[in-house]
Order: structure tokens, then sequence, then C-alpha cells
């Protein structure tokens, strides 16, 4: 059977039973709806976690990037796994033990302040948001490129289906999905891994594979005429090329990597469809426990990633730089129509070259005729109409998407059709799972804290459940519109996501928790400054100006947008403790509410 | 009198391992794997250089190790100063 017939078959199979499991997990209750009654297993909600945490973005991304970045790159796997240290030690079980059902509802009642709770009830809207247009894009992507139909079609299907089961199941429906999601996902992106650390080095084990020696089967497949250690192998390589060896840091100072790991970290910490995962454990034990299963299954991912980076990286340096178009292996030119992979013969020479710096200016474009056929070249490759980069700025003549990393893995590692529909449903089950996480924060901010709490306070429960239903209905459809049209920002969007949620959020929270004495004013003043100074400093540079002025030059103390979610955090937290000692303290419930958190039973 | 003092123990107990777990979750990330990343790359294990291993996956792994030592000694401190949950 063809690529094709094999996705179709394989993703449709994936979504019956995504159905399937929505019909079996209908929310009856409200607590149904918000937190799956309390009733998720440690282990079930940690696959759970892993599957809303893990976006579109770290499935078919985020290896393509650590590829391109070398050890730089590690700022990611290093921010985007040790929040959930915080998580399981200064969050989870605390929250778990405060047993309600929304991020802003706790900060409304810990801060005794209606106006707390709805600035925490717009942050949380907000964050959701701009991370949830991304994941539907996403799905349109993985449509358009693995089952050939338009990016716009494939939102609307992936639409259907998240609206299915988030409306209909709540946390309850979203959970169990996310555990068959986190299975398809991992299955997905192992296989590739183990098979290409296979070739290359022998090692089935991809995590150990990169930094094993290559095996006489991968010098034949890379030409390569001696062996040695992968990692030697690709410094050399790089080296050679022009670039700053794999293993040793590049491109960002010292301080900006330190800076943007930090924000990724509080971040993840402070983003609310995570948190709210930790409300459904039927324990405190299990709320804590749970954060360590959710990041085992996490690394089991993040730790291929880095591996699944060296293979290719390697591997494209070897099979295409000065070979012959027509030499080029088979799924460069598979790939090639999609435009994630282009090359121009800057220098005449007929021969493929890799070089420092960026072969064409802007998003790459081929040459089509009326029937709309691809125009070919004179080697037999796409006829690229981007502006080239002079030649004096860069020899590079190839053009290679981050996102091919994964998505031509398997054809990489030459694997049978059914791996190549499996990658397929991989990145649609990632994306999936987050969307649906993140619209079911928006429908209960909407449904819980500002219909049940602050307009509509007599509702029944029957009467909340239809608007939590309602609620992540519309979520849905706003969020396929982003994904339909997507505002030019989206890319920069993830930085403010995870920068406001580290300058709010976060630190709101943790004083929370553990300074009984932190008053409503403090926390107001807090969330505001926190934001304010975040969200001041990212759009100066990412909107107000052209995109040459953010640089390190122009950047306070070197700290590029990404990572200045750590000053803001540091803001809010200096303001709190300043305004907390000015202010009256907090009364006497709290304080008393806030010293019950810290006991996993009632105490008096 | 007696369950307050027992409580303001636990906590502080809890804050003393927060505290241990958290400084090595800093030194193996932020000091081993980007503050003091180029030093430990020359020492090499297996083919990993030191440094580039810890940034790339010593610190997810030792990460998950953290976790899963708080939840140990946090059943038993549970326990041990009477505030598990029945």
């Amino acid at each position: 059977m063809d690529i094709l017939t094999w996705t179709w078959i394989i993703v449709g199979a994936s979504f019956a039973l995504y159905i399937g499991i929505a019909i079996w997990a209908k929310a009856k209750t409200t607590g149904d709806f918000y937190v799956a009654a309390k009733q998720i297993h440690p282990v079930l909600n940690g696959m759970a976690t892993g599957a809303d945490w893990m976006s579109a973005a770290s499935f078919i991304s985020m290896a393509g990037l650590i590829s391109f970045m070398g050890r730089d790159g590690s700022m990611y796997l290093m921010g985007w796994t040790g929040g959930y240290v915080l998580l399981a030690m200064l969050l989870a079980p605390y929250l778990r033990k405060y047993g309600k059902y929304t991020v802003p509802m706790f900060v409304g009642e810990r801060y005794y302040s209606q106006t707390a709770r709805v600035v925490a009830l717009i942050c949380a809207i907000f964050v959701s948001f701009t991370y949830v247009a991304g994941q539907m894009r996403g799905v349109g992507i993985v449509f358009s490129r693995f089952l050939e139909v338009p990016i716009n079609t494939g939102v609307i299907i992936g639409m259907c289906i998240v609206f299915f089961y988030a409306v209909l199941g709540g946390m309850k429906g979203i959970t169990y999905t996310q555990v068959a999601q986190y299975c398809v996902l991992i299955v997905a992106y192992m296989i590739p891994a183990i098979f290409i650390s296979i070739m290359l080095t022998g090692n089935p084990i991809p995590q150990l594979g990169y930094g094993s020696s290559l095996s006489e089967n991968g010098m034949r497949l890379l030409g390569a005429p001696e062996g040695g250690y992968l990692l030697d192998k690709l410094n050399g390589i790089q080296k050679d090329l022009g670039f700053s060896a794999y293993t040793s840091g590049g491109a960002k100072s010292t301080i900006d990597v330190f800076m943007i790991t930090f924000a990724l970290m509080v971040g993840t910490a402070g983003l609310p469809h995570i948190i709210i995962r930790f409300f459904t454990t039927p324990t405190i034990r299990g709320a804590r426990a749970s954060a360590g299963w959710a990041l085992l299954f996490i690394a089991l991912l993040y730790t291929t990633a880095p591996a699944v980076a060296s293979f290719a990286r390697l591997n494209l340096m070897q099979t295409l730089n000065n070979k012959q178009y027509s030499e080029a292996p088979s799924w460069f030119k598979n790939w090639e129509k999609t435009s994630l992979v282009a090359w121009k013969d800057k220098n005449g020479d007929g021969i493929m070259q890799l070089a420092k710096g960026n072969a064409f200016d802007g998003k790459i474009a081929f040459q089509k005729d009326e029937a709309g056929k691809f125009v070919k070249g004179e080697h037999g490759e796409n006829i690229v109409t981007t502006k080239q980069t002079p030649i004096e700025k860069s020899k590079n003549e190839l053009y290679i998407d981050n996102d091919i990393i994964v998505l031509a893995n398997p054809e990489i590692a030459k694997l049978p059709n059914w791996v190549v529909a499996l990658v397929a449903a991989g990145g649609l089950a990632a994306a999936l799972s987050t969307a649906a996480g993140l619209l079911l924060v928006i429908a209960s901010a909407i449904s819980h804290d500002l219909m049940k709490s602050i307009v509509k306070p007599d509702m029944s429960e029957k009467g909340e459940l239809i608007w939590a239903r309602s609620a992540a209905g519309v979520a849905v459809v706003i969020a396929g519109y982003f994904g339909i049209n997507p505002p030019g920002f989206v890319a920069q969007v993830v930085a403010f996501a995870f920068g406001l949620a580290a300058s709010s959020f976060f630190p709101v929270i943790i004083m929370g928790i553990f300074w009984r004495k932190a008053t409503k004013e403090a926390a107001i003043a807090g969330m505001f400054s926190g934001m304010a100074f975040t969200a001041a400093y990212i759009i100066y540079f990412k909107f107000m100006n052209p995109p040459a002025f953010n640089v390190a030059a122009n950047w306070l103390w070197g700290i590029s947008p990404e990572g200045i979610g750590t000053i803001g955090m540091v803001i809010n937290f200096a303001v709190m403790m300043i305004v907390s000692k000015m202010t009256k303290e907090p009364p006497i419930e709290v304080q008393n509410m806030v010293a019950s958190l810290r006991y996993p039973r009632e105490i008096k | 009198m007696v369950d307050n003092e027992r409580y303001e123990a636990y906590w502080k107990h809890n804050k003393t391992y927060i505290i241990v777990l958290l400084s090595i979750w800093f030194a193996v990330s932020y000091l081993f794997g980007i503050l003091m990343a180029d030093q430990l790359d020359s020492i090499k294990i297996a083919g990993f250089p030191l440094g580039f291993w810890f940034a790339n996956q010593g610190s997810e792994v030792i990460f998950v190790i953290l976790i899963a030592v708080y939840v140990k000694m946090m059943n038993s401190l549970d326990i041990k100063y009477d505030v598990h949950e029945k």
C-alpha cells in the first residue's frame, strides 16, 4: 500500500479511537467537566499531562531546531522539562489540596479579591488563546503534508474532532483521549529514532546511540571513510563547513541562554492548562507522584529529540553537501514539493553546497507552469523563485526547513510506509491533545470564573454545564478561525505566552502558598507590574521596531525578548514583597486557608 | 499547641527538602549545562562531552530522579508527622 492510503487508515483509526473514548467518558456534572471528578490515576494523569504538554511544536519542530542550534538548543530541552520539578515541589500538591477548579479561582480566593481574579482570568484566556491558535495551524499543516488536503480543510477536520470530545467529555473526555494520544505520539516518535540509531551506530537506544561510535553500516550509509564517535564526526564536519562545533555553544550569549531557560521553566510551571491537570488526581500524594510520571513520559521524548537532531544533522551534511542533485537521496526529492527543502545552484558547478548562512531571503517559492506543475531546472531540481542571498554573503545553496528532521525521518531510515503514516498520526495527536487542554482552560474560565462567580452566581449546576459546553464550543471555533487566518505574529506569541505565565501566575501562586502575609494589593500590583514590564519589552522589540533592531546590542543586559519573562518574574516577586509589607495583612480566614494548603490532611 | 508545633516542624522539614533538591536542580541545569558547560566539555564520557551531555540529556534525567526522591521523602514525612491522607 502507498503512503497516502496508510496515512488515511492510521489517522482515521486514531480519530475513531478518540471519538469512541469521548462517548464512553461523557461528562455528567461540572465536577466531571472541570476536573474529571478527581478520579484520574496518577500514572494516567502523567500520560495525559505529557500529551497536553507536548504540542505540535515539540513533536514536529523541536528536534529540527536543536539540530540547527547545536548546544544552544538545549535551552528548550531543559527549559521545557525543568518546570515540572517546580510544579512537583512548589505548586501541584498545594493546589490539589485547595481542590477547586481553576487557577483564577485560586488567585481570587487566596487574595480575597474579585479584581485579582479578573486579572488572572484575562491572563489565562490570553495565554491559552495565543497557544491554541498555533496548535490548530499545526493540525492543518500535518493534514496538508501527509494527506494532501488544503491546510484549511485540515484545520476544519481538526476542529470537528476537538469540538466533539472537548465539548462532550470536558476534562474527563479530554484526559482519557490524551492518554491514548500520548501512546500514539510516543510510539510514532520512537520507532524512526530507534531504527536510525541502529542504522548509524548499531545501538538500539537512541539516547545512548548518539554518544556511540559509527558502525560499519553507518559509515557505508554516510559514505564516511573512517569511523569514530558520532559527535566527533559531526563536530569535524561542522567546522569544515564553517559552522561552530555542534557540541559547543554558538550564536547565543551565556546570559541569554540562562535567562531563556529560566523563563521557559517558570513559564511551564505557570501555565494554567498544565496546572489544572494536577487538580484531577484523587489524592495529594497522587498529585506529587503525577508530576513525576508526567516528567518521565515527557523526558522519554525530550531525551530522544537531541539524538534525532544529531543523527539527522550528520546525515544531512554527509549525504547532501558536495553531491550532485541527481545523486541526492530520494527523501530530498520527495519533500521538495512541500517547499521544506530547496536548492539553487549559485556558483553554477552543478553540485549542492552547504555552508553557513541562509541560502535564500524569505519564504521558499517555486516556479510553476500554467497547469500548476513545477518547472524543472537543468539538473532536475525545482526552480526557486525566492530571492537568493548573494554568493558573497553566503555560499550556502540549500534551504532545509527545521521540520524536515522529524517529518522525513522514516524515509531517511528507509522504514516501511506505515511508519510514515504513524508519524502523521503522532503529529496530529500532539497538536490535538494540547489544543483540547487549552480549550478547557478557556471554557472553565468563562463558565466558572466569569459566569458562575461574577455574572450569575445563582446559576444551577445544569446551567453552568451548558455554559461550560457552549464556551468550549465557541472557543473551538475562534481557535479554528485563527488556525485558518493565522495572525502574522504566531511565532512571536509563544515568547509572549511563556513570558506572561512566568511574570504573572508563577510568583502570585508561589507567594500565595509559601507566604501567608502576601496581601491582595500586593498580588494585583505584582501581577500588573510583572506583566506590564514583560509585555512592554516584547512589544517594543518584536512589534514596534524592525527585526534588525532586535539584536543583543540593544537589549537590556543582553537579554532577548524570549528570556525577559525571568526579569518580569523577579519584578513581580519584589513588588509583592514590598507592597505586602506596606498594606494591611490578609484576614485571618485567608491566613488559615493558606496554612491548611500545606498539610495533606484536614487540620484544625 | 502540641499539634501546632508538629505542623510547624513538618512544614519546616518540607522546606528543607525543597531547598536541597532545588539546589541540585539548579546545579545540574544552570551550572553544569550552561555556566560551566565549556569547562566540563573537556571531560568526555563515551562520545559525550560532559557539559553538552548535561545540557542535552543529563539534566532531564536528573529532574525525573529529583521528583521521584521528593515524592518518596514526602510520603514518609506525611506519615512521620501524622498529616497524611486517610
